[in-house]
């Protein structure tokens, strides 16, 4: 074995992988896999989705009532931006070897529609997924931020340039809108704000709040989602300055833990303090954890109410029948030697109905729909539940095709 | 076993894999410490274009004496093809999965003759 230091830059924009990326390119395989498993004839939404709003920040940045806030995003380029929302120490594409991340920046899209409308549809095509719902990535962490005033001014101000520029302008994007939950009375504002707007199909709690899901602060924001029949996401994120993963040394370890673990926590307060059985017009969406976490916790919680039932005097019936009557995104769904357990897990949860297929592309840990079409163990039905069905139900929504779907079926 | 031109032999180089297409399925091919390496170009994770991503080295760790981890270093010895969607790596050597070496990248077997390259198919 020969050791040699650091000399090469082994992902350099030279590389062809790079230089040359395009994401229908890159995604090629996943269009023969839609067009070999016959996509066309069914509808597909992937629930969890990403974009980098930080390269739209400007444009995000007109849309913010704060004059002053705004001057200082706009004013200091990337320094101001950081002030703005807070970035995630860790290498989400492993020092270059996930190409998507480097790559992107340099990808060519015509003039309109909106950037982010290109580069959405481009791998939405190629996975065969009819209508996405977009979430932002760096303000996953919007949350940790300092100054709740920060929080609620870009949310507010990325919420409205989500709605004016991305969800106007194409049908197949919808989005769960940001809630600011550290202040709450903001965040209900933001509901009467945007509860009607074209292609809010929810609203979303994310990452590590200042407060816990069941403070008496919030009761008013579930309130007034029951009212307007908008389902609540919980978009799990991880804080590595979180104390109870601080002593993770590595990228892997943190992301994790640190993803299930954050809703962990929010679904252990939301079921053990009775939320259930006061909001039960609520509907919620756990995304963004993996499946395992899930019958881990129903049985953790179980065993311990059916001894402890006076810790939890509001819960009529075991956690675990609570968090059945919930929602779940698919990704990133453990898949590696562990079919039985996977199977073991779908029945635990009732995935036929409360499964919703997600990418979380372009994230480096993105599913395809192949990971829930492939699965041996459910039939057809299922597949196309947990692929678009279920999220129809969930956001009330039309089963827009996709024009490429829509041609293949014109041909047969 | 039936042999199929794949390309010629001044196509190929030893730093990136060219990816040519033989009836229909994508295979790429590297010469790679002196001979010439051809794998299916779909990854065994998700199908990802496996043969398209970057090449990078296998990462090492130093111990010093008390096992304490002294520097992580490249082996340029044992080179990787990285899936660019997921980042698996597979030796470019073997194809087997870094992670797990019963996964294996799709493998053919190369005839180099007369400047051309052949696969058996
Ligand atoms: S498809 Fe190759 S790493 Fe996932």
């Amino acid at each position: 074995m020969s050791l040699t230091p650091n000399a090469l830059n082994y992902s350099s924009d030279n590389d062809p992988a790079i230089k040359e990326f395009n994401t229908t390119k890159l995604l090629k395989n996943a269009r023969k896999q839609a067009e070999e498993r016959n996509y066309k004839d069914f509808f597909i939404c992937d629930v969890d989705s990403h974009h980098y709003e930080t390269e739209a920040l400007p444009e995000i940045l007109q849309y913010m009532d704060d004059p002053v806030m705004r001057h200082l995003g706009l004013s200091a380029g990337n320094v101001g931006r950081a002030s703005l929302i807070p970035q995630a120490i860790g290498s989400q594409d492993m020092a270059g070897r996930v190409t998507r991340y480097a790559g992107r920046n340099k990808e060519k899209v015509p003039e309109s529609p909106h950037r982010d409308i290109t580069l959405t549809r481009r791998w939405m095509d190629a996975m065969g997924v009819d209508v996405a719902c977009l979430f932002p990535t760096p303000m996953l962490l919007l949350a940790t931020h300092p100054q709740p005033e920060v929080e609620v001014n870009m949310a507010r101000a990325y919420n409205r340039w989500l709605c004016e520029r991305i969800l106007e302008e194409d049908k197949r994007i919808c989005s769960m809108v940001y809630l600011p939950m550290n202040e709450p009375h903001e965040a209900e504002k933001m509901i009467d704000e945007f509860a009607e707007r074209k292609g809010v199909v929810g609203f979303l709690s994310t990452g590590y709040l200042k407060r816990p899901v069941h403070d008496n602060a919030n009761m008013r924001i579930f309130a007034k989602l029951e009212e307007h029949g908008k389902p609540l996401g919980f978009h799990a994120a991880y804080h590595w300055a979180d104390s109870s993963l601080a002593q993770l040394n590595k990228f892997i370890s943190v992301h994790a833990l640190g993803f299930s673990f954050c809703n962990m926590i929010h679904m252990t307060n939301w079921v053990l303090n009775g939320m259930p059985e006061r909001f039960p017009k609520l509907k919620t969406l756990w995304i963004e954890s993996g499946l395992a976490w899930v019958p881990f916790l129903m049985q953790r919680l179980d065993n311990e109410y059916m001894m402890r039932t006076s810790d939890a005097p509001l819960l009529k019936k075991k956690p675990s029948d609570y968090m059945r009557e919930m929602f779940y995104s698919s990704q990133p769904m453990e898949l590696v030697d562990n079919r039985e357990a996977l199977e073991v897990t779908f029945k635990m949860m009732n995935a036929e109905s409360q499964l919703l297929y997600s990418s979380d592309y372009p994230h480096w840990d993105m599913d395809l729909p192949s990971t829930i079409y492939d699965l041996p163990f459910l039939k057809e039905q299922a597949k196309r539940d947990i692929l678009g069905g279920n999220a129809l139900k969930l956001f009330n929504i039309e089963p827009t095709m996709s024009d490429w779907k829509l041609e293949a079926r014109k041909k047969g | 076993m039936p042999e199929k031109l794949l390309c010629a032999s001044s196509d190929i180089s030893e730093t990136t894999a060219k990816i040519c297409e033989l009836e229909g399925v994508e295979i790429g091919v590297i010469r790679h410490k002196g001979t010439v390496v051809a794998y299916r170009n779909v990854c065994p994770h998700q199908g990802g274009p496996v043969c398209e991503g970057l090449k990078m080295p296998k990462v090492c760790v130093e111990f010093d004496e008390e096992r304490r981890p002294l520097k992580q270093s490249f082996d340029t010895d044992e080179m990787h093809f990285v899936c660019p969607w997921h980042g698996w790596e597979f030796k470019i050597e073997t194809g087997e999965a870094l992670g797990d070496p019963k996964i294996r990248l799709n493998r053919y077997k190369v005839i180099e003759r007369d400047e051309n390259i052949y696969v058996e198919v």
